[in-house]
């Protein structure tokens, strides 16, 4: 079980990449699904290496996605 | 919270939220910036830094210029001041003076603190006046278009000179220390953890301080020169920052694709504006000087 | 409610302008200044300087009146009463933030102690050509009050009004002297601080889930806030709504603009600010303000002895102006003789107001020094023709 988990908000997503590229465990991929904006928003591709640290929050410069460490 | 159907099933405990949307007026959300703008990024790393400093979020005030990084006192759910281009700083310096109990955060871009901004960003260094700015430095004017800013390196093509940028540009950590700063670092948005640690240092610190951050600006100052997108100027940030702490600022000047020097420079003591007032006042005056404003608010009979 | 005793300095005095000027706002309740020095305005924030610290505020000399003219702004929002001090080239400096304050409705107060120009000019010298200026010199639609005294004693008593009309209108209010009567010494009595009427910041008693920094109340005017109440409050000067949110449509902007002008009508209107004499039987008006109302007296008394019946509209309240007033006397009178520092500007407000009813003639003087008396009584002569 993964000790944390990434939220994304699909419609606030601009498809810039960061999270993507700065995951530490590679956790995060884009999707080939895109937004009504036509944006590709990232998914989870390898959910049991989310540690729950947020760099993926705080690298997000659209406040679309955060990660978290889920309550024991 | 608006989901389209994710390819891969993914769950996630329900009532998590974003620990940055208490910090935004959500209800002004999609902000206005740029794919692969680095300026939302730099607002993670101050809410972080304000939720890890337990910062009193009523007494945290937020000025701007005007530009995009200007546009930070508008999104963000604090009290918040948008005035004029170039002038954050001395509003600042009169919301400080009137309300010491505030913390001033200048938060603008580096042609509005720099070019139209200089003379004021010069002596609220010299009188070390109480305010902590932070300067997201994308290297160009982007609200406007993309022209010459102080700090576009040589050579490089804006919007005012297609030819080619030919003057010097400034470098502002060496800048902000000559002026007085009390507090000089740097970073990028790609150091994250740094920016946010360094931000909660300044929080706690007395005096004039000074962030520097460098930001993509994929939109304008990268398309114009061929350099990519944000992730592109993320990585270019990765691969050329060297952390030096303390290092020289005359020696950390930028250049067009040379070695990003980022760290905290300067953290110095120095008596800040409000000691500076008080020592001299009470050498000359002694108990006949009255302590400004607010201390002295609960006896006034006009409390204005 | 009543001056705070600390900033009153009761008794009798003899002061000039400038120095009456920084006992008003003290008594008025000023606990900050920022300014620049420029002659031959500096004595007043050079005597809040020395005053202010056994009162208990700030004074701060800025590196430029553009810095000045923001900082008081930062200081109105952070809870204080506030003003600049300035003469002509560093007023020109401030229009942008002039506009500033009337676009977020910041309440300040701006000194400006008028000197010959334009540019340089005349920085010793007597003139009182930023008259449109101050109501225009910003760019965009607004408004602005200016009073313009014409004595030391009228420097502390406006400048305590200056102060009441900017927290009830919720604007920046210009106080329009001039060099003569800044640095002309006469009497001024300072009243017990229980007998002067300071009107206090309106803050909102909404609590902030409720309250909007920009919602009008029946007299056009919002409430108040200040930083470090916990209102989450946003000031842009962008075009706004309600909230304070920019709000950057036409809409918006219609019903904004029109409101930072109808709020400030009650002073076009009954509320003008205005001393007149001799208006009864009067077949010649005599319009003018400042220092030049001084001379303009008299010339009227002269004229009067020659049989001419001659009366005084001096202006107090210069903008919003006083067309009601103005436009009343129109109808009864044969003309006006409009006397001013200048080469014609209020003049043309006169005009305005009047709308052909009245002849209206300039006393035009470029600056430098006073009127001669003659020179207004020979027009008021000619008019009464």
């Amino acid at each position: 079980m993964a000790k944390g988990f990434v939220a994304i908000t699909v419609e606030r997503c601009k498809g810039c990449g960061f999270c993507v590229e700065f995951c530490p465990t590679h956790v995060l991929a884009l999707s080939s699904a895109f937004n009504s904006k036509g944006y590709h928003a990232p998914h989870v591709v390898a959910s049991e290496k989310c540690s729950g640290c947020d760099l993926c929050g705080m690298y997000c410069p659209d406040f679309a996605i955060f990660g978290a460490r889920h309550a024991r | 919270m608006n989901e389209t159907t994710l390819e891969i099933p993914y769950e996630i405990p329900a009532g998590a939220h974003n620990p940055v949307e208490p910090f935004l007026r959500m209800d002004r959300m999609p902000h206005i910036w740029c794919p692969g703008c680095g300026i939302g990024t730099t607002v993670n790393c101050f809410t972080r830094a304000l939720l890890d400093s337990k910062a009193d979020l009523d007494k945290v005030a937020v000025v701007s210029g005007i530009g995009c990084t200007g546009r930070v006192a508008g999104y963000a759910r604090l009290d918040s001041f948008h005035t004029t281009h170039g002038r954050a700083i001395p509003f600042a310096t009169g919301l400080k003076l009137s309300n010491p109990e505030l913390q001033v955060v200048v938060y603008s871009g580096d042609g509005d603190l720099f070019a139209i901004g200089g003379n004021h960003f010069i002596h609220a260094a010299r009188r070390n006046m109480d305010l902590k700015v932070i300067c997201v430095n994308n290297l160009t004017y982007a609200m406007t278009g993309g022209q010459t800013a102080p700090t576009t390196p040589g050579k490089v093509i804006s919007a005012t000179n297609p030819y080619g940028v030919f003057e010097p540009s400034f470098n502002l950590v060496a800048l902000a220390e000559a002026a007085g700063a009390s507090y000089v670092a740097r970073w990028t948005t790609y150091h994250v953890k740094q920016l946010s640690r360094s931000m909660e240092e300044v929080f706690k610190k007395k005096g004039f301080c000074f962030i520097e951050v460098l930001s993509p600006c994929p939109t304008l100052y990268q398309r114009r020169n061929k350099m990519g997108d944000g992730l592109d100027a993320m990585k270019f940030y990765k691969e050329v920052s060297k952390t030096r702490h303390g290092a020289p600022t005359s020696e950390c000047a930028l250049t067009k694709s040379g070695e990003i020097v980022v760290g905290k420079f300067v953290d110095r003591e120095r008596p800040d504006y409000f000691e500076l007032l008080r020592a001299q006042m009470t050498e000359t005056l002694g108990d006949r000087y009255v302590e400004p404003l607010r201390e002295q608010e609960e006896d006034v009979v006009c409390s204005c | 409610m009543h001056a705070d005793p600390k900033g009153v300095l009761t008794g009798v005095h003899f002061l000039d302008g400038d120095h009456a000027c920084c006992e008003g706002t003290l008594a008025a309740g000023a606990r900050f200044a920022a300014g620049y020095p420029i002659t031959p305005s500096t004595e007043v924030v050079e005597r809040y300087a020395s005053r202010i610290p056994t009162v208990g505020g700030i004074f701060i000399q800025m590196e430029d009146e553009l810095a000045a003219s923001i900082a008081i702004q930062g200081a109105v929002w952070g809870g204080a009463k506030a003003f600049t001090v300035t003469s002509g080239p560093g007023f020109s400096l401030m229009m942008e933030h002039i506009g500033y304050a009337a676009m977020t409705e910041t309440p300040c107060v701006f000194v400006n102690v008028q000197r010959g120009g334009p540019s340089t000019g005349l920085p010793t010298l007597p003139a009182q050509a930023d008259m449109m200026q101050a109501r225009w010199g910003s760019h965009g639609d607004y408004g602005i009050i200016a009073l313009c005294p014409n004595s030391p004693q009228e420097c502390f008593d406006l400048t305590i009004q200056g102060f009441n009309l900017a927290e009830e209108f919720r604007v920046p209010v210009m106080l329009m002297l001039d060099e003569c009567v800044g640095h002309m010494t006469e009497k001024v009595v300072i009243p017990e601080a229980g007998k002067i009427e300071v009107t206090p910041r309106r803050y909102t008693k909404l609590p902030p889930a409720e309250f909007q920094l920009f919602e009008p109340r029946e007299d056009s005017v919002p409430d108040m806030l200040r930083a470090g109440d916990g209102y989450r409050f946003h000031v842009t000067g962008l075009t706004h709504d309600e909230r304070g949110y920019p709000s950057m449509n036409v809409e918006t902007q219609d019903r904004m603009v029109r409101r930072l002008q109808d709020k400030l009508k009650p002073l076009a209107n009954g509320r003008a600010l205005c001393e007149t004499e001799n208006l009864e039987d009067a077949e010649v008006v005599v319009v003018s303000y400042g220092i030049t109302s001084r001379v303009a007296q008299r010339a009227i008394q002269l004229a009067r002895k020659q049989g001419v019946r001659a009366g005084k509209f001096r202006i107090i309240s210069a903008w919003p102006f006083p067309e009601q007033r103005i436009r009343e006397l129109a109808g009864r009178v044969k003309a006006f003789v409009v006397p001013e520092l200048n080469l014609g500007q209020m003049v043309y407000e006169v005009e305005r107001a009047a709308r052909g009813q009245a002849a209206v003639i300039p006393v035009t003087h470029a600056g430098g020094t006073v009127h001669n008396p003659d020179s207004i009584l020979k027009a008021i002569v000619e008019a009464a023709r």
